[in-house]
């Protein structure tokens, strides 16, 4: 029993219900705010440290003993989760303090802020199906809330497609666990790993598919992404970056969890369509970044094409390739949530989003022309950036596993990744001013600097990145034998009687 | 009896599907509604039916003597009926404020309302060929209105 | 709403719903009842004030704005859930004190404070989404 597991849940709650109590006090809210969310980083990455010294932690809410009661449990995957989770959030939250105008600070953005990190890290925490449903919900809501919150008519249409899109999945993902609850008897998540084992194979199978769906709408892979492109331009710069880095991860995060301990009984079959999945998300995201002319419009497609990679991790489910995705899975949290911050600066100093009437921005302010590089190169895969590795781990795993065409996609991909990188450059940093359009001050430090912080992540993440690889080759070996989950949720007997059926 | 009601979680989850494809987002917010019902009643049904036994035991006892009804689902159930409930208000509260700023609850017709020009003082202002400043949507000229009260996060 | 009936009646019932709210509160742990349930009679109760009279006059009987409400709720539901900890127990762990006060016997619990902080974050809420449909 350790209460850094509980920590990554109840310090948001509990900032989110103080900053609550003290509507009107926006100073207050403020403080409340930042102090949160530099208390979670420090205890996650504690959790984090905790994790890889002792093996999985978990906590019986209550004190009810699985699979009876609700587990939190934080093994090296969800640990990395939470801990890169909260140096994003640190960094937007810091940021949001001059982003976000007066009149959302008082509708309330700073507690619903910190109950979406509530939500986020109870998901990549709960060891039970149903709680992971109900933490969907806690982000769902507040994100819900965040989106619209301002009524402009863009985000209100573009955030009636995102609640509606999401409510549809959250309806799948509720039937799907009601019906493995009906096959199984039981929604601990340790627990199932057995019990899915011994019903039908093609009723686990079918309930597979209904949870890819479920979650593959969360996380944004094809058919199922159009939301995302179609909201994540609208809200103020804060939301989207960590909208972005956050939320389609968390879905990811679902979809590995999922794959992994849950259904592992037909992987010929439920891996090779997530194989499939994988390369026409790769293949739509990156093409319709292409035709976008609009800086967070490009960025949103991008997220699409990077989910793309991920599951290429999943599915190929091998050791080195569950590694590549996770790295993968950091890698575009920092990276991409950073771009989100940029655009953020870009907009203040040219005064637009379109790509048309933005120019000049390196010559004007050329640390800025830098911090956009640095996440730039790092998402199209040049070395030594974190996105080089990142795409080198799945590309290997690919070859080894003998699925040429998806690696001949990937790289594909990348290089229009590239392209659309190198488009942005052009247009906003490089090209001059178009004529009519007049450059604003320098952004402020307060903004420049969690900007700053994130590129360091990057540049860190890539060039030291033995001891990241160490972390994410522990949490794919995790993943690969669930009886470690499994003994450490249950007992030694469960998994010994896992470890009998597999 | 499961049969039957499998059936009837069928066919109201259908209905909900139906409505859930129209472009009218009134439709899509009843539809979810059924939808979310169905899903409830299936949850029910997992938990295996019975009648006439509810899940209490008396004072002292510490089990209960005869069979009694599956309590689990019931307790998803309820917290599932409590998300929803939550859910489904935001959304009609969004839906109204979207009626009221767009003028339409159909999704088609919302993007060709975001290309005509703003309106002014929260009414639609058809007459065409007005300063308009270009749809540059999330730019530097963004303009909040203080209308906006959503619910907040809910949880219980 | 202008109905001098629904007024009367109101002033009347306001009183007697927000007692069985909090009935129904304190009945909750053993027998069917509950903060939740509790929230959603005092809500009630609140909205039907509302109804009768309006709604800025509801959010004065209140005498906070309901998000406050909703805060402190999640406040002491959280401490509630926190408390466990101090007794070096898991996370929501119920912790009981038991007074035997002569004829009495009254039980003071973590669990009852997790209730009133459901109970005040059910009101909080549905009073938020009332006030911000009343207002326009």
């Amino acid at each position: 029993m350790s209460w850094l597991v509980v920590a990554p849940v109840a310090l948001p709650l509990a900032a989110a219900a103080i900053a609550f109590a003290a509507s009107g006090r926006v100073a207050l809210q403020r403080a409340v705010s930042t102090v949160a969310s530099g208390a979670l980083l420090v205890l996650s990455v504690l959790l984090l440290v905790e994790v890889s010294r002792s093996g999985v932690q978990v906590m019986q809410g209550g004190g009810w003993q699985a699979p009876f009661g609700v587990s939190l449990v934080a093994d090296h995957l969800s640990a990395i989760m939470v801990a890169v989770g909260a140096a994003m959030a640190f960094a937007v939250a810091i940021y949001a303090l001059r982003d976000i105008d007066p009149h959302r600070e008082s509708l309330g953005y700073h507690p619903l802020f910190q109950v979406l990190l509530a939500g986020i890290n109870g998901a990549f925490l709960t060891g039970d199906l149903f709680n992971l449903y109900v933490w969907f919900e806690v982000l769902l809501i507040a994100s819900f809330v965040l989106l619209t919150l301002g009524n402009r008519r863009d985000q209100l249409e573009g955030g009636l497609k995102y609640v509606a899109t999401n409510l549809v999945s959250s309806m799948l993902l509720l039937a799907a666990i009601g019906l493995t609850y009906g096959a199984t008897g039981t929604l601990n998540m340790a627990d199932l790993a057995g019990a899915l084992r011994e019903v039908p194979p093609e009723l686990a199978t079918a309930l597979a598919m209904l949870f890819l769906i479920a979650f593959g709408i969360k996380a944004a892979v094809f058919p199922l992404f159009f939301w995302l492109p179609a909201s994540y331009h609208t809200p103020p710069v804060s939301v989207s970056a960590i909208f972005a880095a956050m939320l389609t991860k968390v879905g990811v995060y679902a979809l590995i969890r999922a794959f992994t301990l849950l259904f592992a009984h037909d992987v010929a079959y439920t891996h090779q369509v997530l194989l499939w999945i994988a390369g026409f998300t790769m293949v739509t995201g990156v093409l319709g970044a292409a035709a976008q002319n609009e800086f967070r419009k490009i960025l949103s497609f991008h997220i699409v094409s990077q989910i793309g990679y991920m599951i290429m991790g999943l599915a190929l489910a091998t050791p080195l390739a569950l590694a590549g995705a996770i790295y993968f899975v950091i890698h575009n949290i920092v990276a991409k949530g950073n771009l989100f911050l940029v655009s953020g600066l870009a907009q203040r100093v040219g005064g637009s989003f379109e790509l048309a009437k933005l120019g000049g921005l390196y010559r004007h302010t050329p640390l800025l022309g830098v911090l956009f590089l640095i996440p730039a190169f790092s998402l199209g895969g040049f070395p030594p950036l974190s996105g080089f590795w990142a795409k080198l781990l799945v590309v290997l795993a690919g070859i080894e596993a003998q699925s040429y065409w998806i690696v001949a996609i990937a790289l594909a991909v990348g290089l229009l990744t590239i392209y659309s990188m190198t488009k942005i450059w052009q247009a906003a940093f490089w090209s001059p001013l178009p004529e009519g359009r007049t450059l604003g001050p320098r952004p402020p430090w307060a903004m420049v600097a969690p900007v700053v912080g994130l590129a360091v992540l990057t540049l860190v993440l890539g060039i030291w990145i033995a001891p990241f690889f160490a972390l994410m080759e522990a949490a794919a070996t995790e993943l690969l034998d669930p009886t470690v989950y499994v003994g450490a949720v249950l007992g030694d007997a469960a998994a010994a009687a896992l470890e009998a059926v597999r | 009896m499961e049969v039957l009601v499998a059936v009837t979680v069928g066919v109201v989850f259908g209905s909900g599907l139906y409505l859930v494809m129209q472009r009218n987002m009134l439709r899509f917010v009843f539809g979810l509604i059924l939808i979310s019902g169905a899903v409830n009643v299936s949850i029910f049904v997992a938990g295996r039916l019975m009648r006439g036994a509810p899940p209490l035991v008396g004072g002292d006892v510490q089990v209960p003597a005869e069979p009694v009804a599956n309590a689990l689902p019931q307790a998803l159930i309820l917290t599932a009926i409590v998300i929803g409930f939550g859910l489904t208000a935001f959304t009609l509260v969004l839906l109204l404020r979207t009626y009221e700023r767009l003028g339409t609850v159909r999704t088609d017709e919302m993007v060709a309302r975001l290309r005509e020009p703003r309106p002014v003082g929260g009414r639609e202002v058809a007459s065409a060929g007005e300063a308009a400043p270009p749809p540059e949507a999330a730019g530097a000229d963004e303009r909040v209105d203080g209308t906006a009260r959503d619910g907040d996060g809910d949880r219980s | 709403m202008n109905s001098l009936i629904l007024r009367t009646a109101t002033s009347l019932l306001l009183a007697v719903l927000l007692l069985f709210s909090i009935f129904l509160l304190l009945r909750g742990h053993d027998l069917p009842g509950g903060g939740f349930i509790g929230g959603l009679v005092g809500a009630a109760a609140i909205a039907l004030y509302a109804l009768a009279f309006d709604a800025p006059r509801a959010e004065r009987l209140l005498r906070a704005s309901p998000r406050i409400v909703f805060g402190v709720g999640l406040c002491a539901a959280v401490a509630a859930g926190l408390a466990g900890g101090l007794a070096s127990l898991d996370f929501l762990t119920g912790l009981w004190w038991i007074f035997d006060l002569g004829p009495f016997e009254v039980k003071l619990s973590t669990v009852l404070l997790f209730d009133v902080g459901v109970y005040l974050v059910v009101v909080g809420t549905i009073l938020t989404m009332l006030f911000a449909l009343e207002e326009r």
